[in-house]
């Protein structure tokens, strides 16, 4: 097997709160192949984000990477320095977060903010780094880019900032892209064509996306495979028809039967009973299991995440079985 | 832009009409403004004849109309002690209070933002603690106390500095300046200082509030992903932002500086309108306070617009009106 492009392995980031430490992410492990799509599905606070920012070392203070590694063309980047980071920062990984009013800077011209970011790993004109921008910008599909260059965030409206947000991840043909839900604070008309985009603009460069979403839906139609997360951790993974035809897991299986689909029509739709459990106070064994159908005395100790392979695995004692669903996509 | 401008220089001129009546009132309309205009050393003949000058037996809109007028002319009296234009007075004093509050802003802001961004940036430090520590200081100790204080030890017990005055001055615009000369701008240095401590403690705290809430926001994690130095972080990303509500703060303030520069003129023997104005109360010379008044009501309202403009600068949201593309 050739070294992935990514692979985290065991990634455990921890904030040491008042409260107590909260174990946002325990023991992550994700695998990725150069151009690949891998979403990252869980439901809100099952340490999605804190995943993605781990990656890059850009978790705040009282939060904290507290073990395992992250791999990216076999460089460890949890023991790497700050310096070393930030030359891989914004030009061999990029980033583009949830809410795209957020992460633009509401005092700076967008000019200023794509011209800093090309100039930060090149050293070139501001001419040049201007032009770079602009092309960046077409490319996105914004129209008159000299005219938006000049404007300032809060002339654009919230899919047009996100696309400025994905010409700057674009600026340097990074290897990789981390997308914390790019689209899940737009509307579902500008969510369908940013999503068609990115596919489009990541098949054509060869870059790698990880697509952080609480959305199968989105998933199924993007992403190559698929990492559900549950409380911190990888609770099953593997191809999206595997995961999508024939998930092990039972919360990934709850997960599919709370998603509307056309196949199903008539079927009422179930929803997972209770409700994420608080990292502050997870159960022993398998944190999924206040909430299982077929829990055992086995679930009282952690299960290991296994499977066929590396890359199809899951973690619970009692996979459901095999069959092959109805709606497979 | 430019629409910003006027609509702003039009609020302004309404504020001094507004004033001027205000003032107008104050003076000629409530309690007896011979009291306030005339000598009261002055005899009853010179009485009458003052009144028929001033109109007084005039309807109040005429009267009005004529302090309006005589303002405008740049008269508001003359001082019963330098019989001298009351104005003019004034006026020949602003420069030095203008050097004294400015340069006091400037010690402000140049220590405050730094210091400010470090306790903000590193709130748990040992440096932060003894920054937020001194603000505290600087807010409760009396500006007067700590005038003396510094003369004591910088002038008295030292030697460094000189204790008050202004100085050598040199000429710059037609006017005397201290800070163009060595010995004016070791004059102005303790006197500077001793205003500033108030505004330094504000600017400490304002940007340090400032930069722990910006420091959160994702348009900071998003420039940190693009790769930046944190040079440029800190620089550009976070202090534009904390810079707003500085600029703001601080050109509201500069009008309370100039009136606090009354205490440090006094301490520091030093010659400016708040020294004037002190003078002229202990001498009941009232056009003089009168002229000081209006000057500053003035002031106050070209500082505003200043800010205002400065304010827009800083923050395309209102410069360009806050539409959306
Ligand atoms: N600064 C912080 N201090 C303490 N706990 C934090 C902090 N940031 C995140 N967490 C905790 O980490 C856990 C995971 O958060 P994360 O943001 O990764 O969830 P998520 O899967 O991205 O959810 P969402 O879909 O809502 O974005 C949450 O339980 C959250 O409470
Ligand atoms: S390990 Fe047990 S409790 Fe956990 S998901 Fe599997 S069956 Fe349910
Ligand atoms: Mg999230």
């Amino acid at each position: 097997m050739t070294e992935p492009l990514l692979r985290v392995d065991g990634l455990k980031t921890h904030f040491l709160t008042r409260a107590g430490t909260v174990k946002a992410v325990d023991g992550v492990d994700l695998r990725l192949d150069r151009g690949e799509i891998l979403g990252l599905v869980g439901e809100s606070g099952s340490g999605k984000s804190v995943t993605g920012q781990s990656i890059l070392g850009l978790v705040d203070p009282p939060g904290r990477v507290v073990g395992g590694r992250v791999l990216f063309q076999g460089e460890d980047l949890v023991g790497a320095g700050e310096k070393r980071l930030r030359a891989i920062r914004g030009r061999r990984i990029a980033m583009i977060f949830q809410d795209p009013m957020m992460t633009l800077n509401p005092v700076l011209s967008i000019g200023t903010q794509m011209v800093e970011a090309v100039r930060a790993h090149e050293a070139v004109s501001r001419a040049e780094a201007w032009e770079r921008s602009r092309r960046a910008l077409a490319r996105v599909g914004i129209a008159s880019p000299d005219e938006r260059l000049a404007s300032y965030p809060h002339q654009f409206s919230g899919g047009m900032r996100q696309r400025v947000a994905i010409a700057i991840a674009l600026l340097h043909s990074p290897d990789l892209i981390i997308a914390d839900e790019p689209t899940t604070a737009l509307d579902v008309t500008i969510q369908a064509q940013i999503l068609f985009e990115v596919q489009k603009l990541c098949h054509e460069t060869g870059t790698a996306l990880i697509w952080v979403t609480h959305d199968l839906a989105v998933v199924s139609a993007l992403a190559d495979r698929v990492a559900v997360m549950y409380a911190g951790r990888v609770v099953e993974t593997g191809t999206v028809a595997e995961i999508i035809g024939a998930p092990r897991h039972p919360y990934t299986r709850g997960l599919l039967e709370s998603v509307p689909s056309r196949n199903r029509r008539g079927v009422p739709l179930r929803s997972i009973p209770g409700m994420t459990p608080s990292v502050l106070d997870l159960p022993e064994g398998c944190a999924f299991r206040p909430r299982c159908d077929r829990p055992t005395a086995a679930c009282t100790t952690m299960p290991e995440l296994a499977g066929e392979r590396d890359d199809r695995a899951w973690r619970c004692w009692n996979p459901v079985a095999a069959e092959v669903r109805g709606d497979a996509a | 832009m430019l629409v910003f401008i006027l609509r702003r220089l039009a609020q302004s001129a309404v504020v001094v009409v507004a004033m001027s009546v205000l003032v107008f009132a104050g003076i000629f309309a409530i309690g007896n403004p011979i009291d306030v205009l005339i000598s009261p050393e002055a005899d009853e003949f010179e009485r009458a004849a003052a009144i028929a000058r001033l109109g007084l037996d005039k309807p109040m809109h005429e009267q009005f109309l004529r302090f309006v007028d005589s303002a405008l002319g740049g008269d508001l009296g003359t001082s019963f002690v330098h019989g001298v234009p009351a104005l003019g007075l004034v006026l020949q004093r602003f420069p030095a209070t203008l050097e004294l509050a400015l340069c006091a802003m400037l010690v402000a802001v140049a220590l405050g933002i730094p210091l400010g961004l470090w306790a903000g940036l590193k709130p748990d430090s040992l440096a932060g603690r003894v920054i937020m520590t001194g603000s505290i200081l600087g807010f409760s100790l009396p500006t007067f106390w700590v005038g003396m204080m510094l003369i004591m030890a910088f002038a008295v017990t030292l030697g460094w500095l000189p204790a008050g005055g202004r100085g050598e001055t040199a000429s710059l615009f037609g006017v005397q300046w201290s800070f163009l000369t060595a010995d004016g701008l070791a004059h102005l240095i303790l006197p500077a200082v001793n205003l500033a401590l108030f505004k330094l403690s504000l600017v400490i705290r304002l940007a340090r509030a400032g930069t722990r809430e910006v420091a959160l926001q994702d348009y900071v994690k998003f420039a940190r992903a693009k790769g930046l130095a944190p040079a440029r972080i800190v620089g550009v990303h976070i202090l534009k932002n904390i810079m707003i509500p500085v600029v703001t703060v601080l050109g509201l303030e500069l009008g309370s500086v100039i009136a606090f520069s009354v205490v440090t003129e006094s301490v520091f023997a030093w010659p400016g309108m708040g020294k004037l104005l002190i003078d002229s109360i202990l001498q009941l010379d009232r056009p003089v306070v009168i002229a000081y008044l209006l000057v500053t009501v003035l002031l106050f309202v070209v500082i505003n617009l200043i800010v205002d403009l400065v304010y827009s600068l800083l923050d395309p949201r209102i410069r360009l009106g806050g539409g959306r593309a």
